[in-house]
């Protein structure tokens, strides 16, 4: 029985992994190359409707490459590429008849500096959604609202929407990234170790979010921390070298890892 | 033990004290270095008691009309600012108008859409841009610009505004020679350009890309983060940019005598000739005695306060501009 | 465990959502940037080619080696102009980089957080920016009236007062980058602060501080503005106390290029020929100097 990362209750990962659910997203030999190094090698696996997929490994591993693979945003830089097959619904968006910009606004993004925009509180979640929807002031409100509830924000700021989003603390400037992004109503939402930058207070808060947010949302959260994804995910891949190692529900991989690889590193041999 | 403590004591654990020493390198240095600094400020003190030294004689000639009067005849020794302030406003403005767009488009492409094949090459031309000589853009506007202005310009827009009412008098040229005051603009403005871009462009790549990023990541289209993201982040930096750029503008001598046309009339057509502040002084400056030499230092002390209010601005808006 | 062929069952999103009028923008404005970029580089190059054409056609061996004509003399050349034009630089670059060096390490190593070191900056950069005839016409009050005339050092003065505000910022830049932690292992040592800054920090910032220089004297050696009322210009070589006027490119092509005479202008292309690949030489001198010296 190997050592592993327990929450208080002893249960591993807050909820049962459900693998009948529909796969949202299905990556079928993903190759990504930074000019001639190949960073992903081979990579096939699915993430479920409406889970959490953690992505863990150690630094390098390739799974923030993975990650920005499934919404493109690698595109910015001409060095990077990628080949394979990332199904989206069926649909691969690697494909260049793919309209990138509006890819992004179906599979969000919230990184790990929080990245509030130059505007009003206000103002950073409606930009979103005037890009595109034509929606009258009424409704772009209750969609504001909408959205600053769920990221359990708006009472925070209720008073404060005109007020510049910069003025916030660290750890509400990022649920303010995540209320903008869920604004847009996402298929799938992504993390690139969302808490990272964030006091232990304002990571538990957003752990609980994203508890919050499965329900109605697909996630897949990248994250250093083991004990982050024993917590709140599902699914987890573990990764090394650019290769995915193992992957399965959550509590399985950290009871009974299969590979050893994934034992060594689940118990700090490495990493 | 005691052997030791004498060793000590022989070796210098007891210095002499420093009153009883002449300065030594290290304070002569540390003085060195202050002087220099302070320097700065006296060559800038110097700067603007010269200035007023020789000017007041004319203001107190003539007053506070100095400023407001358009006359400068060096026959009967009257003078005026009028003509050469209107001149410096509105080459300077036009240099804005044009330059500033064109500017910041270089700055947006090079950041944002250049291949990084092609950055270091592009960019360096607009830094060689910069560096080329003002008198050289002189040349090229009067031997290269102005005719072609003239003949592809200013005669057919001339043709076509004759008799308008408001386009009929700015527009028209009555001797298409090509110089004149928006020809300086034209000429100022292409001087402009490398200098504000080089900075908007300094100032763009300060942004961390997890902000473009995050932009993208929205769905934005590149223009949209330009716009949104990116501009508003920085924008007041990018205004002090711009008042930078004017500073140039309004300061420049050499270019702008080459293309003015140096008239001593204030006329309401951009085509015609007229003058500008640094072309009147460096035009008389040399032949000058009297009361013009004084009306020319006069002239000196309005050019520096307008430029100095516009850096000062300039400095409170933008951290600090690099030097290239 | 893994249900490797299960596919989607739930509804796919229709795409298409987005507004035409957004790429249409979108690719508007690049193609603007892109223009004005092809736009700068045009003009350099269309400014470089009539120097070319011009400057060249009128170079000739003598022009190197006779002195400017007067009025109506054939031919003639600008040698004195050049030798001028070289002393003059080499003076306002050898006063200027002495009181440039030490004011930016002023401001960099002594004065950090003084409120004298932020009004010097201050004042600095104003200096910079500020036109170069208004320091022309400072010179001449200070030095050309008292002096009852013309001179080579009223020319190097004024350069020279261009050029320290440029070597003051570059010089403080660079001493900035200099880590601290290497002057803390020099100061532990032993040595006292001034062996610190020139034997440590100096040495560390070198190739920044020398590129500083570089661009100072790319910058002054262009001016003619600040030249016109301290060194003006004339046709002889320069007399060993430098009074009387020096003899220098700026102010010679200024003065024959808006002149009647055929020969003149041409001298005036073939002057504006050489200052110009000088600057640019230096330019890219400097700049290829920084990067190989940061590169390593």
């Amino acid at each position: 029985m190997s050592t592993i990362a327990v929450n208080t209750s002893g249960a591993v990962g807050r909820t049962v992994a459900d693998a009948t659910a529909p796969v949202r997203i299905a990556v079928r030999n993903l190759n990504f190359y930074y000019g001639d190094f190949r960073s992903l090698k081979d990579i096939s696996l699915n993430f479920y409707d409406r889970q959490v997929t953690a992505l863990i490994g150690p630094s390098g591993c390739g799974k923030s490459t993975l990650l920005r693979t499934f919404n493109r945003i690698y595109s910015l830089y001409p060095e990077q590429r990628a080949e394979g097959e990332i199904l989206l619904d069926g649909q691969n968006v690697l494909s260049p008849s793919i309209d990138v910009n509006e890819l992004r606004a179906r599979v969000g993004m919230v990184f790990q500096k929080p990245t509030p925009f130059p505007m009003s509180i206000y103002d950073n979640i409606a930009f979103g959604l005037r890009l595109y929807e034509n929606l009258p002031r009424s409704e772009l409100d209750g969609r504001v609202e909408e959205a600053l509830r769920k990221a359990a924000l708006w009472d925070e700021v209720k008073d404060k929407m005109r007020q510049s989003g910069m003025g916030l603390s660290g750890g509400q400037q990022q649920r303010l990234c995540i209320a903008r992004t869920i604004a847009q109503q996402p298929e799938v939402i992504l993390l690139d170790e969302p808490t990272s930058a964030l006091d232990p207070i304002s990571t538990g808060k957003i752990e609980e979010l994203i508890e919050q947010l499965r329900t109605e949302f697909t996630i897949v959260i990248v994250t250093h921390n083991m004990q982050q994804a024993a917590r709140i995910s599902q699914f987890t891949a573990f990764m090394y070298l650019g290769e995915l190692v193992e992957f399965g529900p959550t509590n399985k991989m950290f009871m009974t890892p299969t590979k050893k690889q994934t034992q060594d590193y689940i118990t700090g041999r490495f990493g | 033990m005691v052997a030791l403590s004498q060793k000590l004591l022989v070796t210098g654990m007891d210095k002499p004290s420093r009153r009883s020493l002449p300065l030594s390198s290290d304070q002569v240095f540390r003085l060195a270095s202050l002087g220099s600094a302070l320097l700065v400020l006296i060559v800038l003190a110097g700067i603007i008691g010269s200035m007023i030294y020789g000017g007041l004689p004319a203001f107190r000639e003539f007053g506070l009309g100095f400023i407001t009067s358009s006359v400068w005849d060096v026959q009967r020794d009257q003078y005026g600012a009028w003509v050469a302030i209107v001149g410096t406003l509105t080459s300077a403005l036009i240099a804005l108008v044009i330059g500033v767009p064109i500017s910041l488009g270089i700055a947006v492409f090079l950041t944002q859409l250049c291949p990084p094949w092609l950055k270091r090459p592009v960019a360096t031309t607009i830094e060689l841009l910069a560096a080329v000589p003002s008198i050289i853009y002189g040349m090229w506007g009067l031997f290269v610009f102005a005719p072609l202005f003239a003949q592809y310009v200013q005669i057919p827009v001339s043709s076509i505004v004759e008799g308008l009412p408001i386009l009929g008098t700015i527009l028209y040229a009555r001797v298409p020679s090509g110089v004149g005051v928006l020809t300086a603009g034209i000429i100022l403005a292409i001087m402009i350009i490398p200098f504000i871009a080089s900075i908007a462009r300094d100032i763009l790549d300060q942004i961390p890309p997890v902000m473009r990023e995050s932009a993208y990541g929205i769905g934005c289209t590149t223009w949209e983060v330009v716009r949104y993201v990116l501009v508003p982040q920085v924008g007041v930096s990018i205004i002090g940019a711009i008042m930078l750029g004017l500073g140039r503008a309004l300061g420049e001598t050499m270019a702008v005598t080459f293309v003015v046309g140096n008239a001593n009339r204030l006329s309401l057509s951009l085509f015609d000739p007229g003058s500008t502040i640094a072309s009147r002084i460096a035009n008389e400056f040399n032949e000058a005695l009297g009361l013009q030499l004084n009306a020319l230092m006069a002239l000196g002390c309005i050019l520096f306060l307008v430029t100095f209010s516009v850096l000062v601005l300039a400095r409170f808006l933008v951290a600090r501009a690099t030097v290239r | 465990m893994d249900t490797m062929s299960q596919t989607t069952t739930s509804p796919p999103v229709a795409w298409g959502r987005v507004r035409r009028s957004r790429y249409v923008a979108d690719r508007a404005l690049k193609a603007i940037c892109i223009l004005f970029t092809a736009l700068g580089v045009f003009v350099l190059g269309w400014i470089l080619l009539m120097l070319l054409y011009q400057g060249v056609s009128a170079l000739r061996p003598e022009v190197f080696t006779r002195t400017t004509p007067g009025p109506m003399t054939q031919g003639g050349g600008i040698a004195n102009a050049i030798a001028g034009s070289l002393v003059l630089t080499f003076l306002g670059i050898v006063v200027a980089t002495p009181v440039g060096v030490l004011a930016g390490t002023y401001l960099a190593e002594y004065g950090k957080g003084s409120k004298l070191a932020e009004v010097i900056r201050f004042v600095n950069d104003i200096l910079l920016a500020a036109p170069s005839i208004l320091i022309g016409l400072f010179v001449y009050t200070l030095m050309v009236q008292p002096m009852g005339g013309y001179s080579g050092w009223a020319g190097g003065v004024a350069l020279a007062i261009i050029a320290v505000p440029v070597i003051v910022r570059t010089t403080e830049d660079m001493l900035r980058i200099v880590p601290g932690s290497l002057r803390e292992a020099g100061a532990a040592l032993g040595a006292p602060m001034s062996k610190v800054i020139t034997k440590i920090t100096w040495r560390a910032a070198r190739a920044g501080m020398v590129t500083g220089i570089l661009l100072a004297t790319a910058r002054i050696a262009g001016e003619t503005a600040p030249l016109l009322f301290t060194a003006l210009n004339n046709n002889f070589w320069f007399r060993a106390d430098l009074m009387g006027g020096v003899a220098n490119l700026p102010v010679m092509i200024y003065q024959y290029a808006l002149s009647p005479y055929q020969n003149w202008r041409e001298l005036a292309w073939a002057g504006a020929l050489v200052i110009t690949l000088t600057i640019l030489a230096l330019s890219i001198a400097a700049r290829l100097l920084f990067r190989k010296e940061t590169a390593r």
